[in-house]
């Protein structure tokens, strides 16, 4: 197999804030994202997945260094991105984009579409002549569906769809070999979600970009990726490729997190009504709970989890689990249709 | 006799772009003890309508039309009325719990004026009432944490507190807005569960305002699907997702990605963009982006075909009240 164009050893991101008044000031820390390890490949497209506090966005943050992360490597094609300074990081943005959330929120009000695409370009080539950027403008465009007369129109005069299609045009226009998109379908309607992922997914094949796809929803990332990482309160639980993970999830809070995706379909949601996989909340990330950070929630612990650690390692196929029980759990998914 | 009866129902908006029309005649009637879904993407109207017959549309909203609530119309209530209909027989709770909850006081100070005032009792009897139903919707350790702001509860506990702060009044009528589109999946299928188990109950009737089709499959006894502003198909939960018959709604149940189907590399998307609403298109609202579209569909709107409890606004015929089997991706459901 090729060298890997992205290599992300033990990174991790901890948050500081104070609480408490003058008198009684304490500091407290939230590990945000815990020792994540993997590589990533040209071409090839990981899903990141976890619950709202498991850490992925800023992942994906620290990746870009958007974020300082404060421990591990984040190397891309051999160079080691944390240790950059901000100009040399700069340049490298060219290669690493990022495709956001909220499609209007992320997009400046007061420029033109055609500007919001093309300003890449001004800033990162500025000696690119004006017609040669108009025209890589329009390019841009017609790849990811906009028609070219939306060149002059604002951000408010489009839809949301249509505002992400404007975000990934942005994103895209440098050539990059490597796209994050953090959850970039979770404020869309369902009927347009489909459209963003197949027309990512595309771009994806036909650019062989290497693709980081955020979500909290494990459905959506089988649509768009190799590999797929499950994340919990800033570890990485489960690392496994895609049809396996499906098939036979390694670890209990895949499981779980794959069994609470609700099923649009009569019969079936009565079948399974939907048995309650986990209980409680996530517990604060600022008492994190002792050995298996996922043990207050899972069904299936053990002594040995509350105070052990589970380390992520490789497993007979080649898929990654942090769980001790891992080799004896069966959580095979029922086939259906 | 139905609960609620919706008729004629229309709401507008006045913007500087002009007149919005985001609810456009609409009927609908919800039984006792029935819970319909009101199902459609954002713009559909579905949030606006609920927000009409409650009488809290924003200032420049208006609204036409009536909605008959055990026989008296709630569009003609005064606001006095309303807000005595509004805490004693229906109850709403919304998308995001942390909007309606007031952060600088506790929920127990939240819940025991609610009581008080509505079900007219005492201080210690409004707080053992509340702490009850904190329980009901399974708080864990509700006598201590009756007493924290809400900052201190986490979004799925905050919506909890909500549905436990709707029930308090016993309502007849409990209007959900996206009650689990802000929770993690892992989340929402405890709400989803908790609330079909207190319908069952409390015997009341309940609303289902979403965009999430798994959630009515779940919980609903009838659907009515809404594209801007209109009603474009109503049935009983199995037609609507067996027997689908409005394009937009086979497309809708075509977009969901799942994982109870086999792996397939493309999902199938409605190609386009909702119309805007200051600029609808002749005929049917949804040809731009109807597969079966022809010309017909641009001279005029289609009629919404009354088949009793099942209808469709739309120019494909639904023989002799059953629906043709679509030839599209949702087929294979049944």
């Amino acid at each position: 197999m090729s060298k890997p164009v992205l290599r992300v050893q033990d990174l991790s991101v901890t948050f500081k804030n104070q609480t408490g008044g003058l008198l009684h000031r304490r500091e407290r820390q939230i590990r945000a994202v815990d020792g994540i390890s993997f590589d990533l490949h040209a071409g090839e497209s990981l899903g990141i997945v976890g619950e709202s506090g498991s850490g992925k966005s800023t992942l994906a943050r620290a990746i870009l260094g958007l974020v300082k992360s404060n421990r591990g490597r984040v190397l891309w094609m051999g160079e080691d991105l944390t240790a950059m300074d901000e100009e040399a990081l700069r340049q490298k943005r060219k290669q690493l984009q990022i495709v956001f959330q909220d499609p209007i929120a992320s997009l400046d009000p007061r420029m033109t579409a055609g500007d919001i695409i093309a300003e890449p370009l001004w800033t990162f080539h500025p000696n690119m002549a004006r017609l040669q950027v108009e025209e890589r403008t329009r390019g841009m465009m017609k790849m990811v569906g906009l028609l070219a007369n939306q060149i002059n129109r604002y951000p408010h005069e489009f839809s949301g769809g249509q505002c992400q299609r404007i975000g990934i045009a942005r994103a895209l226009v440098l050539n990059p070999r490597l796209v994050i998109c953090d959850e970039p379908v979770s404020a869309l309607d369902v009927s347009i979600q489909a459209q963003i992922i197949n027309l990512l997914r595309d771009l994806q094949k036909k650019l062989g970009l290497a693709l980081i796809f955020i979500a909290h929803d494990l459905s959506v990332v089988r649509h768009i990726s190799d590999r797929v990482m499950v994340m919990y309160m800033g570890q990485a639980m489960e690392l496994s490729e895609k049809t396996a993970l499906f098939r036979r999830p390694l670890h209990p809070y895949t499981n779980a997190l794959m069994r609470s995706v609700p099923i649009p379909d009569p019969k079936k949601a009565a079948q399974a009504a939907r048995q309650t996989w986990l209980t409680g909340d996530m517990p604060s990330p600022y008492d994190p709970p002792s050995g298996c950070i996922f043990h207050t929630r899972c069904p299936y612990r053990i002594r040995r989890c509350t105070a052990d650690v589970p380390v992520l390692r490789r497993m007979e196929h080649g898929d990654w689990a942090a769980c001790h029980r891992a080799e004896n759990l069966d959580l095979s998914i029922p086939a259906t249709d | 006799m139905a609960l609620l009866e919706v008729s004629g129902l229309h709401v507008e908006f006045e913007t500087p772009e002009g007149r919005v029309r985001a609810v456009d005649g609409l009927d609908f009637v919800v039984k006792e003890g029935e819970t319909l879904g009101i199902v459609g993407e954002s713009g559909a109207g579905k949030s606006q309508l609920v927000m009409a017959m409650m009488g809290l549309l924003a200032e420049n909203g208006s609204a036409r039309g009536k909605a008959l609530f055990r026989g008296e119309d709630l569009m003609q209530m005064s606001p006095r009325e309303l807000n005595g209909i509004r805490g004693r027989n229906i109850a709403m709770i919304f998308q995001d719990p942390m909007t309606s909850l007031n952060p600088y006081l506790t929920i127990e100070t939240q819940m025991v004026e609610v009581a008080m005032h509505h079900q007219r009792l005492r201080k210690h009897e409004a707080r053992a009432h509340a702490v009850e139903m904190l329980r009901a919707v399974r708080m864990p350790d509700p006598e201590e944490r009756i007493r924290q702001y809400p900052h201190e509860y986490s979004g799925g506990m905050r919506q909890r507190v909500m549905i436990a702060m709707g029930l308090l009044c016993e309502p007849d009528l409990l209007i959900a807005d996206e009650p689990t589109t802000a929770l993690d999946v892992t989340v929402q299928a405890q709400i989803t569960q908790l609330v079909g188990e207190l319908r069952t109950k409390a015997h009341m009737s309940i609303i289902l305002i979403t965009h999430d089709l798994a959630a009515v499959a779940e919980l609903c006894d009838r659907i009515l699907v809404m594209y801007a502003g209109e009603a474009v198909e109503t049935g009983t939960v199995d037609d609507i997702f067996y027997r689908p018959q409005h394009p937009y709604t086979r497309g809708l149940l075509a977009s969901v990605p799942r994982l109870d189907r086999a792996f397939d590399e493309d999902l199938h998307a409605i190609p386009g963009n909702p119309p805007n609403l200051l600029n609808l298109p002749s005929g049917c609202r949804f040809r731009d982006r109807c597969s079966e579209a022809r010309e017909e569909c641009k001279l005029r709107p289609p009629v919404w075909v009354d088949e009793g409890e099942r209808m469709s606004r739309c120019v494909l015929p639904m023989e002799g009240g059953h629906i043709r089997q679509p030839a599209g991706p949702p087929g294979e459901a049944a």
